[in-house]
């Protein structure tokens, strides 16, 4: 990487400045902690001349995003980001939107969901939303946050999509690290990401309905196409990145990325922040002779099966972490996900999954190599605890 | 000329919305983008693959139009695309007077130029004549049933009209779907102001209401007559040009009409219950001062 173009910023100005660089038409948010900072950074790009007069401050994130449907419906390139309650406050809207296949970019600072409150980081928030028909990506590190941005607006716009994205960057561990980044290149926006050509608007020369209803002769279509545009979205994804590789020159993955994968038969899958720790320990444990690699979701939605089911063929046993829990069922999405995507095929690999970090506890390296270790016994004796938390405090219990 | 609302629709014959919705068009003309909330209006003009409008027309949510009227007010701005064209919300009253009442306090804070007309037809009509926000005091609803100890909704109608003038709103009017001249400029003068307009208009419900679909002008034009349904504008905040009603009628007249006042008529104490209605008029022709 090029060292002379990096700057240390946080990740939250990473972000802003991607935006700003994307030349979104409207902005419109509302403020809530960890995702503050990227709306504050765009006002101060605007107060100071450095960004077109295109943010607007409303009243709760409902009517932010009712208010990007109006602008979208016009034509308008429209940004929102959010976090936690905020979300899902939105999730109304967010139904709205994907059926209305406006492509609206909405960068996700996740947070876990109250009660009880927390600031702090999982991602329950956008996990929760995973059936809103949006896309959902997410990113490992504050550089990919922002190129993620350009590569959402591409994605959705394309016309075999139309379909609105969440770029999700885990709170604080993202948004507030200060990280050398290369911040988003202005100069080449142009030859990656065209202006956006919706193929409808709501015009007073030609005039069109918006948000019919449909009796049960028709709906059942309109929710198939929705599925259909996240299915055209797998190779569009997967081109972005490639895309953006060739005109910025880094590349993060597509539908997923694989770390000293190729040959594991450990093989863990995540997604977000905590695949840089676990980046750190497979080396460490590689050199101790352990065969581990990992598998990193950056699509969640659309979900990559096909990619995973090749990218786990070494695997003798399959882990997943999960910032996030299905009260009731007891696993974590990823765990559920991925178990239904591989044992329709042939594969019979065990799969056990471990849910961390929620409302912020830390992830530290021992957690990650106490996990791998435990996954390795799956190996030698079966599966005996198929999910479980792996940083529950018995103590408070 | 191309009528903006075409005919076809499936509004109820009788229907004071559909004659609310052609007014709001006539006075917004063809330059106009309309955004409609869940109700009566949306279900009855555009079950795909079908629509009434030829305008353009976008309907996201029952509770925010307030936000996505705005949006479409922002975007067209940062486009260039404004120009001449009118944004205009037409929602009835839940939409408005309840649900989307934050997004549309919202829109009116920021001043986005628009109108938005509210189609006050008192309750919820589309989902079966449950209370509103609207709805007037002793009226029953399936929500608010008169019953042996009750008498109907037990609330006064919110004044809408003065909590958006309050916020800072140009122009503010009321007015009513029997004096269709004087609801169509009203619409017309709120479409030239810059800013966000709010226009009620008074829009009986022939099946809500209960009373034979050839009198809903009628109706209309009683409950102005009574000095129930108060027809004003407010410029800057301050009423001008209120209705003046020479002989005003005894509200009775105006209740007698209507299925939903019906147990008024029957029950005992009801006669208590009509004076209270008549002093609700009584109040509005000296604040409006109508006489």
């Amino acid at each position: 990487m090029d060292r002379e173009n990096m700057s240390v910023v946080d990740g939250a100005y990473a972000v802003a400045h991607a935006v700003n660089v994307c030349k979104p038409d409207v902005v419109a948010a509302y403020p809530i902690t960890p995702q503050t900072n990227i709306v504050e950074h765009i006002s101060q790009f605007i107060a100071d001349g450095e960004m077109d007069d295109v943010s607007i401050n409303v009243e709760s994130e409902h009517s932010a995003m009712s208010l990007l449907v109006g602008a979208s419906s016009v034509g308008a390139r429209a940004y929102s980001a959010t976090a936690s309650q905020g979300l899902v406050l939105m999730s109304e809207v967010l139904f709205n939107v994907s059926g209305m296949r406006l492509p609206i970019v909405v960068t996700v600072v996740n947070r876990a969901m109250s009660a009880p409150l927390s600031i702090w980081n999982d991602q329950q928030d956008s996990i929760s939303q995973r059936d809103t028909g949006w896309i959902q990506l997410y990113a490992e590190d504050v550089q990919e946050a922002a190129d993620m941005t350009a590569q959402a607006f591409k994605i959705a716009e394309n016309s075999n999509v139309l379909l609105p994205v969440m770029v999700c960057m885990d709170g604080f561990i993202l948004s507030h690290v200060y990280e050398p980044v290369v911040l988003l290149e202005d100069d080449l926006i142009d030859e990656f990401l065209p202006g956006y050509s919706p193929l409808a608007v709501l015009d007073p020369d030609n005039p069109k309905t918006f948000g019919a209803f449909a009796d049960p002769g028709a709906y059942t279509e309109f929710r198939y196409l929705q599925e259909v545009a996240m299915k055209n979205a797998i190779p569009v994804i997967e081109d972005a990145a490639d895309e953006f590789k060739e005109v910025f020159g880094r590349y993060q993955g597509g539908l997923i990325d694989e770390y000293m994968a190729e040959d594991a038969e450990i093989m863990i899958i995540a997604m977000g922040s905590v695949v840089g720790t676990i980046k750190e320990v497979i080396p460490e444990l590689r050199a101790k002779g352990v065969s581990v690699g990992i598998i990193k979701i950056r699509s969640f939605r659309p979900f990559p099966a096909e990619a995973i089911r090749k990218a786990v063929a070494s695997a003798k046993v399959i882990v997943t972490l999960d910032k996030n829990i299905s009260i009731g069922l007891g696993e974590g999405a990823l765990f559920t996900e991925t178990k239904s995507v591989i044992y329709n095929s042939s594969i019979r690999t065990p799969v056990i999954g471990f849910m961390l970090g929620h409302g912020g506890r830390d992830i530290p390296k021992a957690r990650i190599e106490q996990i791998v270790m435990e996954a390795g016994e799956v190996m030698k004796r079966g599966i005996t605890v198929e999910s479980r938390y792996a940083d529950l405090k018995e103590e408070l219990l | 000329m191309t009528q903006l609302l075409a005919p076809g629709h499936r509004m109820c014959a009788g229907c004071g919305d559909a004659l609310a919705t052609k007014f709001a068009l006539k006075g917004a003309g063809d330059r106009c983008i309309v955004v409609s909330p869940t109700g009566c209006i949306e279900v009855s003009t555009t079950p795909y693959p079908e629509s009434s409008w030829n305008v353009p027309w976008i309907h996201s949510l029952f509770d925010n139009a307030g936000a996505v009227a705005a949006g479409i007010e922002w975007g067209l701005k940062k486009l260039g695309k404004k120009e001449d064209t009118t944004v205009m919300v037409i929602a009835g009253d839940g939409a408005t007077f309840d649900i989307g009442l934050q997004a549309m306090s919202g829109a009116f804070e920021r001043g986005h130029d628009m109108v938005y007309v509210c189609v006050d037809n008192e309750a919820y009509m589309n989902t079966g004549i449950q209370r509103s926000g609207a709805t007037p005091y002793d009226a029953s609803t399936t929500t608010s049933p008169a019953g042996k100890v009750s008498f109907g909704n037990p609330l006064p109608k919110k004044n809408m009209p003065a909590i958006m003038a309050d916020h800072g709103s140009p122009y503010v009017a009321t007015a009513s779907i029997a004096y269709a001249k004087d609801a169509i400029r009203k619409v017309a003068r709120a479409a030239e102001i810059e800013g966000p307009a709010y226009i009620q208009i008074h829009a009986p419900c022939c099946t809500g209401w209960k009373f034979d679909s050839s009198k809903t002008v009628e109706v209309g034009r009683l409950a102005v007559e009574a000095g129930l349904w108060p027809m004003y504008e407010m410029i800057d905040g301050r009423i001008e040009k209120a209705k003046k009603i020479r002989d005003r009628k005894p509200v009775e007249e105006y209740l007698r009409m209507q299925g939903r006042f019906k147990h008024l008529f029957t029950m005992e104490g009801g006669e208590e219950e009509i004076a209270r209605i008549q002093a609700i008029a009584d109040w509005n022709a000296e604040y409006y001062e109508m006489e």
